[in-house]
């Protein structure tokens, strides 16, 4: 029983977002849109299927920076996170900078990253890192912050050193948080990847796009866009998943379910 | 102030908590307040204390003061015949609140002190997995959580989660256990079970115990020694001895000379609700 309605479930879900792609299918054929405007979903596909071989490199490209820039986000993203939560001074001193930071559209930055670096795959990279610091940051900051007081002070009486205490209570119990902000910081680092890409780069998804929509050639900007909303997709699963793995604990209702 | 890791006079070596003319404030200088005014309390190695009185009248502190978790404003605390901070003693405490952290096991949170406090730490890693996990084992069974040792926090209702929290505050057998209001949010039945599952865990363990509580029977209950605190600002007013024979029943709580206590110690603290009453 439980399982068919998992699956139906399922199939709901499914069922969905197929309609909603065949409406828009439907909708283009019916009013006649030309595929200049708007191509439609099955136009889309083929021009993605065909043009693969020459866009897979691109696709890596794209995936490659936003990975490298992810990487080096998540690092600096905890740092950050570990300080501004575990210390009062540096939590009000950090937030408003990091508030007044995040608020800058990050189109903004990019000219200033290449005028530094150069157009290419580093100004990519920062643009990526910098889009996708500050859920981390944020994130791991409440986590460690609303370790509950009397843990801390049972941890204290029994003489525990400050690192003692971030090790076996504040960095555990942070870890949900901590996952729930890298699945929306990878999807970000995307934005952050392909924006610097349409602006200065001569390889990627975004070059790839700002190509096809100077040509007209708007089905395969399409094929770009979806490649581009697989791809932030499957990376949302990985660390899903990952999440799922690493702190089952903080959703014990699946977990009762499977005991 | 005083110097750091100032030793206790040696007359009393065998006074395991020492407070000398403390006094706490809170806040600062324009709305600052006194938690707790000069207060002097010895305690003897391996008694039970129990601190009753208002809501607000600095038990809470005392705790705190001797967990070493605060310093005091003005005074000197001698725990174990040194300043306190001097050097760490692994101190055992348990809160209302069990807070067992819930990504381990039962048993993994109650071996949590193993974990920080000397000489267990330095062969935690040899001995997780044999000579500790039995003697949590063995804690576990007494306080009647056999069984029980890899589920999960939250698949335990709360009177079994505060049994591992005592677990927890004792599986290091400590020289001090600070107990904040433990059994408060239990209902009558769990509690008086509780009661005397502690009371067996000191005798066996003899570890001097701090208790604050709210439940006039509970501290008449456990503990050798009260001490009847005014409102704020603090201080002790009355401090009696409780010499009921050990191991006390539940049906001890209802001979006469038990009532009589909880009755003199309730009247004592309307009395001191009242003078604060008056004073604003």
């Amino acid at each position: 029983m439980k399982l068919s309605a998992k699956v139906r479930e399922q199939i709901s879900s499914v069922t969905l977002i197929a309609s909603l792609f065949a409406a828009w299918e439907a909708a283009c054929l019916i009013f006649n849109v030309s595929p200049i405007v708007l191509p439609r979903p099955s136009q889309i596909i083929t021009t993605l299927v065909l043009q693969l071989p020459a866009l897979w490199p691109h696709i890596l490209q794209t995936l490659v920076t936003t990975m490298i820039g992810f990487g080096i986000g998540m690092v600096i993203g905890v740092l950050l996170g570990v300080m501004v939560g575990v210390s009062r001074a540096a939590y009000n001193a950090a937030y408003p900078l990091l508030v007044g930071f995040s608020s800058i559209p990050k189109v903004a930055v990019v000219p200033i990253f290449v005028l530094w670096f150069g157009s290419g795959t580093v100004p990519a990279i920062l643009t990526a890192m910098t889009t996708c610091i500050f859920p981390i940051v944020v994130n791991v900051a409440t986590g460690l912050a609303t370790t509950e007081p009397e843990m801390e002070d049972v941890l204290k009486a029994l003489g525990a050193s400050r690192w003692q205490v971030l090790w076996n209570v504040g960095l555990p119990r942070t870890m949900p948080y901590f996952f729930a902000s890298l699945k929306i910081a990878v999807t970000l680092a995307f934005v952050g990847t392909v924006l610097s890409e349409t602006v200065a780069a001569n390889r990627g998804i975004g070059t790839v796009m700002m190509m096809a929509s100077a040509s007209f050639d708007v089905p395969l900007a399409f094929a770009g866009l979806f490649a581009l909303a697989l791809l932030g997709i499957l990376l949302y699963v990985v660390f899903a998943l990952i999440e799922q793995r690493i702190c089952g604990w903080a959703n014990r209702k699946n977990e009762f379910a499977m005991a | 102030m005083n110097q750091q890791g100032a030793v206790a006079p040696s007359s009393s070596r065998n006074r395991i908590v020492q407070l000398e003319d403390v006094r706490v404030r809170f806040g600062a200088d324009t709305d600052a307040f006194l938690a707790l005014d000069r207060t002097s309390l010895t305690v003897e190695a391996g008694d039970f204390v129990a601190m009753v009185g208002p809501s607000g009248c600095g038990k809470s502190t005392i705790l705190k003061l001797v967990a070493g978790l605060l310093r005091p404003s003005e005074g000197v605390v001698f725990v174990a015949g040194r300043e306190i901070g001097a050097e760490r003693i692994g101190i055992g405490m348990a809160f209302q609140n069990p807070t067992m952290l819930p990504w381990l096991s039962i048993r993994q949170n109650v071996m949590l002190p193993l974990k920080i406090v000397e000489p267990y730490s330095s062969t935690y890693r040899a001995h997780k997995n044999t000579l500790f996990r039995d003697r949590v084992e063995a804690l576990l069974e007494k306080v009647g959580l056999g069984g029980f040792g890899d589920h999960r926090p939250w698949q335990l209702s709360g009177g079994m989660l505060q049994r591992a929290n005592l677990c927890r505050a004792l599986i290091h057998e400590p020289k001090l256990l600070m107990l904040d209001e433990p059994f408060g949010a239990l209902d009558q039945f769990t509690r008086e079970e509780l009661w005397s599952i502690l009371q067996d865990l000191w005798i066996d363990q003899r570890p001097t115990v701090f208790l604050v509580t709210h439940d006039l029977r509970e501290a008449a209950f456990l503990a050798n020694r009260i001490l009847v605190m005014s409102s704020r600002p603090g201080r002790v007013t009355e401090d009696r001895k409780v010499d009921f024979a050990r191991p006390r029943t539940i049906d001890t709580t209802y001979e006469k000379e038990f009532t009589d206590l909880t009755h003199g110690l309730r009247s004592l603290i309307v009395a001191a609700k009242q003078k604060e009453k008056v004073k604003s």
